[in-house]
């Protein structure tokens, strides 16, 4: 008992964790454990028939697609955007800042109905677009377009105080030994940021997979072509099938569960190779 | 002490519970706002004349279907007023909270107000559309909300449906119709509102396929030299029945003032008032000329039942399904 106590450098180990088990219970794993429950009510074939509809299969392209993507658009960019927050100094610096995260705050209806008046033919954007055979709103671009949107603070937000924290004699001390500045970016800054750029692309990613609010107003929902699982879901609601929505539900939440996984293996991975140095 | 205080405040909330008069919750769909408002202060000052007693009338709106779902999981509506019968039938089937035979307990099959699906077109009728035909001509594109997730958009689809097998066509000739029409469709939405919105802010589509009470709220909105009002040789009538909640009344004790509050639909005054908000009245002789007379359908006559209905065209694997399957 006492050698097993002094593995633990702080005190209240057993509380802790008996409360962080009871809070994710209650948070996460009983209403999800009531998911799967509903399910239950169909046959595994019955299960199988619906969640391999056409329709349906056709909703996971998009929905695992379009995020993935905007997961990488935001990499890219997020990445940029918390560069030049952290080291440069401009005018209106503050307020950029605080934009970052209004895609946090705002209703993502409201997004979503901002997003597609602008790219509508007829919207700000939309009409110089249109004359180009681009065509964002209604259709899977427009899905992209509202994914970005809303999963563009992750990226800045997990980035930006690694990078804060990076110091710049590090950068300095590889330019003196003759790194260029492709080197240093890549041998020096990016191994130290990789962790945080994986974080944020998989909240980002996981924040797209489920959003409806903003991609219902732009996306169009055509069947076979612009529609999101989670649409497929409410539509199963709306027909009163709720085993049919969490059969839909349930794919979604192992889709998510094995990738977003295989992200963490990625980064505990890379941790063992770049880190514990 | 502060547990002192808290059994004191849910005291005090009790009390003001059981003295304040009965509180009516209902359960209604997303564009009977306007109406309502009008509506529910008209029937407590009614109420207030004849028993005395003050009444309160809450609200919730949302999409017909959710509202009727919210109801079976447990929301205490005392009241069920929707624009399908179909989402009152779930809650003698899902929930069994009401009869099963709960159309027969009001006048008129408990339908006080209906509207007929009618097309909005734009100033001057570009397109020059007049009847369903028009719908599908090269060129000609209108917004339909999605029949899977809105009542607008399966009485949309029916309407085009029983356009054709009025006129005498059969079932194939109906189908190949919808498959048509669905195709001159840009965009479904999941509502009805977001389908005006999509039709009117966006400028998407030459026609907007929606309920007569919706259209005029829109061109009372936005202008009314910006559409015009087109109305088929022949359409279905959406019919907005309503209901009590037994489960829910009984157990508050206040079915004999909801009772009242739905007959109220049904007097001349809630007749009235339905009509001055588009809504045609069903049962009373409330002067009505600003409604065009029309051929209208409803979905009983021309399909049998919604469960019907329901179960052929919008169902999983339905033939509205079927007409995006490649």
């Amino acid at each position: 008992m006492a050698s097993q106590k002094k593995k633990h450098l702080l005190p209240g180990f057993g509380l802790s964790l008996g409360v962080t088990l009871v809070y994710l219970s209650l948070i996460v794993l009983i209403p999800l454990a009531a998911v799967f429950l509903r399910t239950t009510e169909l046959s595994w074939h019955e299960f199988w028939a619906v969640v391999t509809t056409p329709r349906v299969v056709a909703t996971y392209k998009l929905t695992f697609g379009a995020s993935l993507l905007a997961a990488v658009i935001n990499l890219v960019f997020g990445l940029l955007t918390a560069w030049v927050l952290v080291r440069y100094q401009f005018v209106g610096k503050k307020i950029l800042d605080a934009l970052v995260d209004l895609p946090f705050a705002l209703p993502t209806a409201v997004a979503g109905i901002a997003l597609t008046a602008i790219y509508a033919p007829n919207g700000w954007l939309g009409q110089w677009l249109e004359p180009h055979g681009i065509k964002v709103a209604f259709t899977p671009l427009g899905v992209v377009v509202a994914l970005t949107f809303i999963g563009l603070p992750f990226v800045v937000r997990t980035v930006q105080p690694v990078l804060e924290d990076f110091s710049a004699e590090a950068e300095e001390a590889a330019a003196s030994l003759g790194a260029n500045r492709w080197q240093t970016f890549y041998k020096i800054i990016l191994p130290a940021i990789w962790p945080a750029l994986l974080t944020g692309f998989s909240l980002a990613f996981a924040r797209a997979v489920g959003e409806y609010g903003s991609v219902i107003f732009i996306a169009g929902n055509m069947p076979m072509i612009s529609e999101i699982t989670p649409l497929m879901i409410i539509t199963k609601l709306e027909q009163y099938d709720y085993a049919g929505a969490t059969a839909i539900a349930v794919v979604m939440l192992v889709i998510s569960f094995v990738l977003l996984l295989l992200i963490n293996l990625l980064q505990w991975w890379s941790n063992h190779r770049h880190g514990n140095k | 002490m502060p547990l002192v205080y808290r059994s004191a405040l849910v005291a005090m909330l009790l009390s003001s519970v059981s003295l304040q008069a009965a509180e009516l919750l209902n359960a209604s769909y997303d564009v009977t706002r306007e109406f309502y408002k009008d509506f529910n202060p008209a029937f407590v000052q009614y109420w207030k004349d004849k028993t005395g007693e003050t009444v309160t009338i809450n609200q919730s709106h949302g999409g017909s279907t959710k509202q009727a779902r919210s109801v079976v999981d447990g929301l205490p509506a005392d009241v069920i007023t929707m624009n399908r019968s179909a989402d009152i039938d779930i809650l003698a089937q899902k929930g069994k909270l009401i009869p099963a035979n709960w159309q027969t307990r009001l006048l008129n099959n408990s339908v006080p107000s209906a509207s007929p699906t009618v097309f909005l077109v734009r100033k001057g009728n570009p397109k020059q559309v007049k009847d369903w035909d028009d719908l599908v001509r090269p060129g000609v594109t209108s917004v339909i909300p999605n029949p899977k997730t809105s009542g607008n958009g399966k009485y949309s689809y029916l309407a085009a449906w029983g356009y054709v097998t009025q006129k005498g066509g059969d079932a194939a000739k109906a189908r190949q119709f919808v498959t048509e029409l669905f195709k001159h469709v840009p965009v479904l939405d999941t509502g009805g509102r977001g389908a005006t919105t999509t039709f009117a802010q966006r400028e998407i589509g030459d026609v907007l396929v929606t309920f007569e009470n919706e259209v005029y709220l829109l061109q009372k909105e936005l202008g009314e030299d910006k559409y015009e009002v087109v109305y088929p040789s022949v359409t279905v009538l959406a019919e907005n029945p309503v209901s009590l909640v037994d489960k829910v009344v009984d157990k508050k004790g206040t079915r004999k003032v909801a009772q009242a509050y739905l007959e109220f639909h049904f007097s001349p005054q809630g007749q009235a008032l339905a009509a001055k908000h588009y809504l045609r009245p069903q049962v009373s002789e409330v002067a009505q000329p600003s409604f065009k007379k029309l051929h209208t359908f409803t979905v009983k006559q021309a399909f049998g039942s919604w469960t019907e209905a329901e179960n052929t065209h919008f169902s999983d694997g339905g033939i509205f399904d079927q007409i995006y399957q490649k």
